[in-house]
């Protein structure tokens, strides 16, 4: 083991152990005002009147005609409103928001706001939405001769359902006008995203405007965008008030109006000839939701991975992001990669059952190698170690002999055991690094001598603020304490970038690394020195260009193989995961507590939206279960022990050798559970979720003959 | 209606006119400052308030103010030894790296203290049942579950 993957004791464990950590809830500003938002009740209607309640003095409306700037919130594009511009396009759309110095008087106050609509025309069906986002392909070789010489061909749908954040600590911010310049603080992933949106929303000048980042409470790329849309709105309120005015949320209301992961339908054709897979044809539909928000990309990185680690002689894929009158689907760890993966997963196993071979042996045969053509017609510059990940795990769980012995089972106990290989490709999709972040990092000695990193990341429980400290602390030979980070606020630190795409690591951390050995180089005593390091675009890449969607979309990738094994109830429709175990190639492991605590979390949440998490609309376009008691998330009783091990390699652009981690156990853990679920049933399923109620129904289908 | 509390918080005997609706969870944050209990969702389902009442992991989001008078009150910010040093809990969670965003922490570690207080030990699989109240979206539970066999479990490494 390399000697930076030796744990530390986590730089903010002291204050959360003692409850000294602030978050956005537990900030009190003098004078501070509370803010509740009047939410659309209706998914798709355009607003006929507003009637506000009789309210004391002290107490305000604030809604789209008290924005300064413009009523668009920039995320990839600008058309989420700040508050309603008139029409709304899903329930929980933010209309206007009521603010007062009581909390209690001011939710009185929302709750007694009365709106009317002439309501228009709704689409819940993405199949049935006329207007499409975004669309994309790519293919290679003949894939129509493939499908016509097939001896057989294997035709299915595979869906992927919503998936819920349940970060521990819902979304809230704090808006601070005074002087004419604006804070914005509270809960968030990305604190330039927030910058940047709220700077138009308000109309004022870049430097006019702070962005902090307090304590988060989890993220999971539900706090990617999202912020920039209430740090807009409690910017413009505090703006109208004068006063500083925190948001935020209740429970049900975060369920309700915040991004979830996008539900994709996904049509997948495969072409047998003479036993062998020649060629794959993929139709991919994300749900977008109301707006657009971060769709594009999802899609993109979704339709990226749409034939998994796999190398077929022909393919094709095509997908599109369309518009639904729901809450708008966005970041979800993993970033529209795990539906795709977990399509092409259950299309394996399905072709295993079809071509009498084992699944797991299967995707060892298919698995691409290092040199070999990418589906966007890039290059896997690297070891791909699928194969060697594949049978550590086979030997750890027992799997081939465990396969046998759950054949054919009867009895009201049966056992499964089902197996997945992916990756997650490391940091942002396609140009943009390049392009687009163009991250800037600073280190900054005192003279003092002690060293503060200077960097825009969050550390939303993944542990960045200890790992980006460590890699500093390092290369410069000083104990940890000489080295200073603390929550970034915008005002202070350079862009170097979102918290997401599990970039900060391999991408912030490698300008740590550069900006470190610079200052060692330099290193000149009781002096005060500043090093910038800025982004480089690694020159080994064949640069990806959007309109044809081919070149490299990543530098490296991340590998994951897992092995679940479930135990049905056949009697009850109930599923026990027996075990679960995760191999994972995240290049050098930077500390492994962390990286074990990310791996272990990620795959828990993978594998609740295998069997358990499932988001249930109703025919208005309502989220009927928008509390923790119906929308569950595993408990400490619904999972095993899980057996975390790494494969080791060193990816030679990132410090000390490490690459993404934070998203990679997110993609194939729903995959390997389906796929231990069809092995118990000796059937093959279309779906994540499967619940106990579609085990039921299945059984008792059966039962029915 | 307001009604007059009298409470012990922490060791502190404390006294209070609350409104009878209050709940614990705002008495404590709101009017001592004892920002540890955290609100994850208010109705009692994801264990992030749990404080210890005469002993009793409990959680505080759903006991009224009015129900504490004349009981011991616990939070996170009150269970640091005489010297300052950190609870055998506390020092556990942080040595096992059992904290990631830290929302649920301070729930789950007064949970612990009442593991400890009982004076018994837990196998992991009762640990399971025990900390079953608590939600924590980060972890998948492993290092949460180390922390406490270190000091509760009954089968040693």
């Amino acid at each position: 083991m390399s000697s930076i993957s030796q744990s530390v004791r986590k730089l903010d464990h002291l204050a959360k152990a003692s409850g000294a950590a602030k978050y956005v809830e537990d900030i009190v500003l003098d004078d501070m005002l509370y803010g509740k938002i009047v939410r659309s009740t209706v998914a798709h209607g355009k607003i006929r009147s507003i009637r506000l309640p009789d309210m004391p003095e002290g107490y305000s409306a604030v809604t789209a005609a008290d924005i300064p700037g413009v009523n668009n919130v920039h995320i990839v594009q600008d058309d989420h409103p700040v508050f309603s511009g008139g029409e709304v396009n899903y329930i929980g759309e933010a209309i206007l928001m009521i603010v007062g110095p009581d909390k209690r008087q001011v939710a009185k106050f929302a709750r007694a706001t009365e709106v009317e609509y002439d309501l228009l025309e709704t689409c819940f069906d993405p199949k049935k939405s006329d207007t499409t986002f975004y669309e994309y392909g790519y293919e290679e070789g003949d894939w129509r001769e493939a499908f016509a010489e097939a001896d057989e061909v294997i035709d299915e749908e595979i869906f992927s359902a919503h998936q819920e954040h349940a970060y521990m600590e819902v979304q809230g911010l704090i808006g601070d006008y005074r002087n004419g310049k604006l804070t914005v603080r509270g809960s968030m992933q990305c604190p330039f995203y927030v910058h940047m949106a709220v700077t138009a929303v308000m109309g004022m000048k870049p430097e006019d405007v702070n962005v902090i980042a307090d304590e988060t409470g989890g993220g999971f790329g539900g706090k990617e965008d999202y912020p920039s849309i209430l740090g807009s709105q409690v910017g413009v309120a505090s703006y109208k008030v004068g006063k500083p005015v925190k948001c935020v949320f209740d429970r049900r209301e975060d369920i309700t109006c915040t991004s979830k992961r996008h539900p994709a339908f996904m049509r997948y054709r495969i072409a047998i000839k003479d036993g062998k897979m020649t060629a794959v044809d993929a139709d991919i539909l994300y749900d977008g939701g109301g707006y657009t928000t971060l769709s594009m990309v999802v899609l993109q990185r979704g339709l990226i991975g749409a034939l998994g680690i796999y190398k077929f002689p022909s393919y094709r894929v095509h997908g599109k992001a369309v518009k639904t009158h729901t809450v708008p689907n966005g970041a979800f760890r993993g970033f529209g990669g795990p539906q795709t993966f977990f399509a092409m997963e259950l299309m394996m196993n399905h072709a295993a059952r079809k071509l009498g071979k084992d699944p797991l042996e299967l995707r060892k045969e298919y698995c691409a190698k290092q040199g070999d053509m990418s589906p966007t017609h890039g290059v896997y510059h690297f070891d791909i170690p699928i194969p060697a990940m594949l049978d550590q795990l086979a030997e750890a769980s027992d799997y081939h002999r465990k396969v046998k012995a759950y054949r054919n089972q009867t009895g009201r106990y049966r056992r499964g055991i089902g197996v997945s290989s992916v990756y997650h490709g490391c940091g942002f999709t396609g140009a943009g690094e390049r392009d687009l972040i163009k991250g800037v990092f600073k280190l900054h000695k005192r003279a003092d001598d002690t060293v503060e990193i200077l960097a825009a990341a969050v550390d939303m429980g993944q542990g960045v603020k200890t790992t980006f400290r460590k890699i500093a602390a390092n290369v410069l030979g000083l104990p940890e304490d000489r080295v200073i980070i603390v929550n970034p606020d915008t005002a202070r630190v350079p862009n170097s970038g979102p918290t997401v795409a599990s970039r900060s690591i391999m991408v912030v951390g490698k300008l740590i690394e550069r900006a470190a050995k610079r200052l060692k180089a330099e290193w000149k005593p009781g002096e005060d020195q500043l090093i910038t390091e800025k982004y480089v675009h690694p020159d080994f890449m064949i640069p990806w260009d959007l309109a044809t969607f081919s070149g490299d979309p990543y530098p490296d990738s991340s590998w994951s193989t897992n092995i679940v094994e479930v135990e049905v109830d056949t009697m009850l429709g109930l599923t026990k995961i027996l075990n679960a175990w995760g191999c994972y190639d995240v290049g050098t492991v930077i500390d492994e507590n962390i990286v074990i605590g990310q791996m272990e979390g990620g795959l828990l949440q993978s594998l609740g939206h295998g069997g358990i998490e499932l988001i249930n609309y109703d025919q208005s376009g309502r989220i009927r279960n928008n509390s923790l008691s119906d929308y569950i998330v595993p408990t400490a009783l619904d999972v095993p022990s899980l057996h975390v091990m790494f494969h080791k390699s060193e990816y030679f652009n990132g410090p000390f050798g490490a690459k993404a981690a934070g998203e990679l156990p997110n993609v194939g853990g729903s995959a390997s559970y389906i796929g231990a679920l069809e092995c118990a049933l000796e059937t093959d399923l279309y779906q994540t979720p499967f619940s106990t109620e579609d085990t039921m129904e299945l059984l008792e289908g059966r039962r029915n003959g | 209606m307001f009604k007059t509390v009298r409470m012990t918080v922490n060791g502190k005997a404390v006294e209070l006119a609350v409104d009878e609706r209050e709940s614990l969870t705002d008495t404590l944050r709101e009017r001592l400052g004892l920002t540890s209990v955290k609100k994850g969702c208010e109705v009692g389902e994801c264990g992030a308030c749990t404080v210890l009442i005469d002993g009793v992991s409990k959680n505080s989001c759903i006991y009224l103010t009015v129900w504490a008078d004349g009981h011991e009150i616990i939070t996170v910010e009150g269970i640091r030894g005489k010297n300052g040093l950190l609870h055998p809990v506390q020092q556990a969670f942080v040595d096992e790296a059992a904290i990631q965003c830290g929302f649920c922490t301070p729930g789950l570690i007064l949970t612990g203290v009442e593991l400890v207080n009982s004076g018994k030990k837990y196998s992991r699989a009762e640990l399971r049942e025990r900390i079953s109240g608590h939600l924590c979206r980060c972890t998948g539970y492993e290092n949460i579950l180390r922390a406490l066999e270190k000091v509760v479990g009954s089968e040693s490494d």
